[in-house]
């Protein structure tokens, strides 16, 4: 699969997607004079929701129910040792000897991308030089990414509660700290946006990259550039009708549906887009959300020679005893003064 | 430049590297990586298939002559459905494995973080393409998707140009972890290559440097085959060595029951230079302290090749430490300077064999001689070298005289399974300053947790892979020349017996003017013994500073 191939068809894949609704609720009621907004403002939706979290527990689940036969963090500092090798902050979380540690080094990993942190850049040259240059973009843009992501989601509250929890509006405020233009332009759509793109960029730029890189890796970028794309037309192009959007949302979170008159094409793309977004989460790539808190490399502490770590399948396994070793070597090990348990040849012995 | 051996069959430094093109613009853009298999298996990359008489007193399966290079492996007829219910089973028992095929998103982070690849450039020795060529079996075989959407979903068909793709990248893969540190999910490629590993062996295709010292070890109790009273032999010989350097005569046990300490280290240390100078190191070191410590020829090797074949031989070749300890009646274990037999047995000893020292009379290591209690080691009972001797020189237990290696300016490899498996950095460095005077550390991203392989890691230190073992030595070599031509560094110390056989080989290939040292050879060397005659060589016979001339 070269890259070609991979972005025809996660690009295809995303046309065939935002073609789906907008068929759907665009053309079949003008050809037909079928109406299908119930069934891409309401029932996909829910369905979608609930493949969601059903999936992500089965992961999970999956996951947990398996096994960790061995204790083997990947140790990232100095060990916990004698009392007088000192060890700073970092080595605790890096390289974990109690539960606390553990716990701060998950937090650091799962909030800060400790790991992408440390990332270099190889600098091969001459082949007789080769230096290692720290390389922070790929950390910059996936915490970019990420957050503005999470941000993004918080804003869209708005729709779901009524009144407003009060960190809402806090995050619209923030967010919209710098006002270019009216109405209010959200910093986090437009990282978020610029993230994204340097995420694709790099991916179809770095020919390594490009080289591992499978259409389930372009498919979700395009997925949720496409998602970003559409919030904004309507928020910033094709004014959306937000006091309808608004009814059919909080329709859905109070479990009583309802299709208000007025919502345009553009919106259930965008909701139709969203709910593929959640329905393919718990079967894709994206599941390291929830993978990364069951790595046995990070979330375990360093503690094997203190604490004995229990492999619940221990092996019984057959072993080459000493005594076996005694009787193939007895005499050699007489006749060169080494202690023996028996004195006498295993042969002679069993007569 | 050194002279190249002939046999080694590689080109001269500049030779080797002269091709590497780690992103040439076609990469992904001509074909995918899946439509480039079968791979060409070439010579000096990879190492010698096990020979049949291997490993039969471990019962390894199909026993055979074979060759890599070779059209037919001679498989069993359903090897296939071997492996498959192979990795079935083992996504049942490793969590690790389980979810490490499901979560890498290809973010591309651990990509040129793999010595293999740095010095090889070949792109299946990316740590994130090394794990997709299982992964993409995987998703064939056990997600919907892949069964389903095929190659779209980044899915294949295990097929025998597939099984010979991963031997070839599963062997050339040391097991470092360097990737895993800096995956943002922690993805251990050696975690895989591992389980990929133990599925080869399903087959019977292991390796014969790793099928010969499990063979040994498991009937001598070495990797070396050495048995009982040719281990003692050597021994002796090194006593004789010692007096002769020292003047005094130190006096080993073996197997001897009763004593306070067992001390175990890998056979290596024994058998070949320049470990054996490190070996003389434990030999002075335990005279001089006058410590209550047995050598056994049972347990005669701390290395253990089980790690890089399965699970199971791991635990059946490990078992011994505590089998031995029980017999003789120690308190605890000692061990000495290895790299992968720590990654055993400070991660995989106590889970898998604690239960036989059950009714010994082990106990949480103290040291008899400061009387510190080793109380991160409590369970499992075995102390570093490294640990013991800091703790000597830090409770002023040790007279020493670092000028007597006033002529070495020394740097230190850290071996990647301490590192990474252990962070065991402090100890070892804490030592070499005490008893050396002039110490430089290379650059930070090429030690530490971020130390790079030697190489030949995991059983690919064999002969027949010197190509392979000179590229993925490349970023160590040059992380030394750049302290040798920044500071004159002229050792390299390693707590590792594979990295001393093998680094001597990388150095000569590639700073010649740097020697191998183990860290108790530099520790014995600057020791001050009772009773010592006017030193004026070292344990290897050579002349000390300002000695010279009364050779
Ligand atoms: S760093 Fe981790 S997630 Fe990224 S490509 Fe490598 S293994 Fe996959
Ligand atoms: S474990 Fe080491 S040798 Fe193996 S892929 Fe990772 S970096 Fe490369």
């Amino acid at each position: 699969m070269n890259v070609i191939v991979s972005l025809i068809l996660s690009g295809g894949a995303i046309s065939i997607l935002v073609a789906i609704p907008f068929l759907a609720v665009w053309a079949l009621p003008y050809v037909f004079g079928i109406h299908l907004e119930w069934l891409f403002g309401i029932v996909i939706p829910y369905l979608a929701v609930i493949i969601f979290f059903v999936g992500i527990v089965y992961r999970v689940v999956k996951w947990a129910k398996c096994p960790v036969p061995f204790r083997i963090p990947s140790t990232c500092g100095q060990q916990y040792t004698l009392p007088w090798i000192k060890r700073n902050y970092a080595e605790k979380l890096d390289n974990p000897f109690t539960k606390a540690g553990v716990v701060g080094r998950m937090i650091l990993e799962v909030l800060c991308f400790r790991s992408l942190f440390r990332n270099t850049k190889l600098n091969f040259g001459d082949g007789l030089h080769v230096r290692y240059a720290s390389s922070k973009w790929l950390w910059l843009a996936a915490m970019g990414f990420h957050y503005c992501f999470l941000i993004v989601l918080i804003r869209h509250l708005r729709f779901f509660t009524e009144p407003m929890p009060f960190f809402v509006s806090i995050i619209e405020k923030v967010d919209g700290f710098f006002q270019f233009f009216l109405p209010v332009a959200y910093q986090s759509g437009l990282l978020l946006g610029a993230a994204l793109t340097f995420l694709l960029l790099r991916r179809l730029l770095i020919p390594q990259v490009r080289y591992v890189s499978l259409p389930a890796d372009y498919f979700p970028l395009f997925l949720i550039l496409t998602i970003a794309g559409t919030g904004i037309l309507m928020r910033y192009v094709f004014k959306a009708d937000v006091v309808s959007i608004k009814e059919l949302t909080m329709g859905l979170v109070t479990f009583s549906p309802k299709i208000p008159e007025g919502i345009s094409v553009l919106f259930y793309i965008h909701l139709f887009l969203v709910s593929v977004l959640f329905a393919y989460f718990p079967f894709s790539k994206l599941v390291h959300m929830s993978g990364v808190f069951l790595s046995p490399t990070r979330n375990l502490s360093n503690n094997n020679r203190a604490v004995r770590h229990i492999n619940p399948w221990n092996p019984k396994v057959k072993l080459h005893t000493y005594e076996e070793y005694e009787d193939d070597f007895r005499e050699k090990m007489i006749e060169a003064g080494l202690p023996v348990e028996k004195k006498v040849a295993p042969t002679e012995q069993k007569e | 430049m050194a002279e190249i051996p002939k046999s080694w069959n590689v080109p001269s430094p500049d030779g080797l590297v002269k091709e590497v093109d780690h992103s040439p613009a076609s990469m992904g853009l001509q074909k995918g990586w899946m439509s480039t298999t079968p791979v060409e298996i070439k010579p000096g990359m990879h190492c010698y298939a096990a020979l049949p008489k291997r490993s039969k007193a471990l019962g390894m399966p199909n026993p055979r002559n074979w060759s890599a290079m070779d059209e037919d492996w001679k498989l069993p007829r359903n090897w296939k459905e071997i492996v498959l219910e192979g990795m079935k089973e083992r996504l049942g028992k490793f969590r690790s494995f389980q979810l490490f095929m499901d979560i890498c998103v290809r973010c591309g982070a651990c990509a040129d973080k793999c010595h293999y690849f740095i010095g090889s450039a070949d792109p299946k020795n990316m740590p994130v393409l090394r794990a997709e060529l299982l992964r993409s079996v995987y998703r064939k075989n056990f997600t919907t998707a892949g069964k389903l959407l095929g190659p779209i979903a980044g899915a294949r068909d295990l097929t025998l140009d597939v099984l010979k793709e991963w031997w070839y990248y599963l062997y050339q893969c040391s097991e470092c972890r360097r990737c895993s540190v800096f995956c943002p999910y922690g993805i251990d490629t050696a975690e895989i290559t591992m389980m990929g590993r133990e599925l080869t062996n399903l087959l019977g295709l292991n390796i014969d440097w790793i099928a010969a010292p499990i063979d040994f070890c498991y009937r001598t109790g070495n990797h070396m085959g050495i048995q009982p009273h040719a281990y003692k032999e050597m021994m002796e010989f090194f006593v004789d060595e010692v007096e002769n350097y020292t003047g005094v005569r130190v006096e080993p046990s073996f197997n001897r029951k009763g004593a306070e300490i067992l001390f175990v280290t890998p056979s290596g240390d024994v058998f070949g230079d320049p470990g054996t100078y490190t070996a003389m190191g434990y030999l002075v070191l335990f005279h001089e302290l006058g410590l209550d410590v047995t050598w056994s020829t049972y347990a005669s090797e701390g290395g253990n090749f089980g790690l890089f074949t399965s699970n199971e031989v791991m635990k059946r070749l490990n078992a011994k430490m505590y089998a031995e300890a029980k017999r003789l009646g120690v308190k605890w274990i000692l061990g000495g300077e290895c790299g992968h037999m720590w990654r055993v047995c400070n991660q995989y000893m106590g889970t898998m064999n604690l239960d036989m020292a059950k009714g010994s009379k082990m106990e949480e290591p103290v040291s008899p001689i400061t009387g510190t209690k080793f109380e991160n080691a409590k369970s499992t009972k075995m102390v570093h070298i490294c640990e013991f001797t800091a703790d000597l020189i830090r409770n002023n237990k040790l007279k020493l005289d670092p000028s007597r290696n006033d002529h070495l300016t020394v740097t230190m490899h850290d071996s990647c399974n301490p590192a990474r498996g252990m962070g065991f950095f402090e100890e070892p460095r804490y030592v070499i300053k005490n008893v050396c005077n002039h110490f430089y550390d290379m650059p930070e991203n090429t030690i530490r947790e971020q130390t790079f392989c030697c190489g030949a890691g995991s059983g690919l230190n064999a002969g027949e892979d010197m190509e392979l073992r000179m590229r993925g030595g490349l970023p160590r070599a040059n992380a030394v020349k750049y302290v040798h031509e920044k500071y004159g560094v002229n050792k390299l110390a390693c707590i590792c017996a594979i990295d001393r056989a093998v680094l001597v080989d990388l150095m000569q290939y590639f700073v010649p003017e740097v020697d191998v040292t183990g860290i108790h050879e530099m520790v014995a060397n600057a020791m001050i013994l009772e009773g010592e005659k006017e030193k004026t060589v070292d344990l290897r016979g050579e002349p000390l500073p300002g000695k010279e001339d009364s050779k």
